[in-house]
């Protein structure tokens, strides 16, 4: 499915790189620990983190990561969306926590699999 | 014919603004020289967790790489405190990052071991009082 399918379903707030929307969701990834993202989740992975500083920006940007789903109603830093900006990193943000935001990514993902496989 | 391409980038200690950047600098660089999907993954986990040790824990260092028709090869040298026991550095969990660095994510101690898996080679030296030098080894002629 595509990010901005997820985005609406979700009623994320896009805070940077609407291009990025276009693109493919994949899976998802629910970590705050940053050398876990790294070890383990998936390209073109959504990642649900609480983690809202510069660094998360350098982890997707390396992983090949559709999108970040910041959770907890987290506002990021100038700073941060800038550096999103210049790397082509989309961020959105939810006032869910992660646990729900997770469950409904999830879920949404099934279903678009399998839409996919009976047509 | 057997050219190397090589290149370094300057690290900062306690730099976290910049981090990630000279990674992302040689992971583009690699896209561009056209290395593996995989190879580049990999390289990508490896450049950064050693960034970010280096950003973390030492004072300065170097991230050079020199890539050859057989392999790529990424050094990281640092001056900074050394590490006194490396088995014990190598091992998942281990981390004496202070606690502000792990409310940022970091210093779950899985920085060592992610070098380790992405890595066809990988040997660590330690000066304590001094510095480390991790040198890494990815083939790329079995992928
Ligand atoms: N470049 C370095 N200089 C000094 N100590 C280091 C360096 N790299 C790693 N270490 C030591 O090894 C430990 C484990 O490293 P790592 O697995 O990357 O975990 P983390 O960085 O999360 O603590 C660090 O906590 C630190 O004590
Ligand atoms: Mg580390």
């Amino acid at each position: 499915m595509k990010l901005q399918d997820l985005a609406n379903k979700l009623f994320l707030h896009t805070v940077s790189c609407d291009k990025g929307l276009s693109k493919d969701v994949s899976g998802g990834y629910v970590s705050d620990l940053l050398s876990d993202v790294l070890a383990n989740c998936a390209e073109g992975s959504v990642w649900i983190t609480l983690q809202k500083h510069t660094n998360i920006v350098a982890v997707a940007s390396l992983k090949n990561l559709t999108g970040i789903i910041i959770v907890g109603g987290r506002e990021l830093e100038e700073e941060v969306l800038k550096q999103a900006e210049a790397k082509e990193v989309t961020i959105m943000t939810s006032p869910m926590s992660a646990f729900e935001t997770a469950g409904m990514v999830y879920q949404l993902l099934h279903e678009s699999k399998g839409s996919e496989e009976s047509c | 014919m057997n050219r190397t391409i090589e290149g370094s980038f300057q690290l900062i200690g306690g730099d976290f603004t910049n981090a990630g950047e000279s990674s992302m600098q040689l992971k583009q660089k690699l896209t561009e020289i056209e290395l593996g999907k995989d190879i580049i993954k990999k390289a990508a986990v490896v450049a950064f967790e050693a960034e970010m040790n280096v950003i973390i824990h030492a004072a300065a260092g170097w991230l050079r790489y020199y890539i050859t028709k057989q392999e790529l090869r990424i050094v990281i040298e640092d001056m900074g405190p050394g590490i006194a026991d490396i088995e014990l550095a190598m091992k998942e969990g281990y981390s004496t990052a202070p606690e502000w660095v792990k409310n940022m994510g970091w210093g779950a101690g899985m920085g060592m071991a992610n070098m380790k898996r992405n890595c066809d080679e990988m040997k660590v030296d330690s000066v304590v009082g001094e510095g480390t030098t991790i040198d890494i080894i990815i083939n790329l002629n079995n992928s």
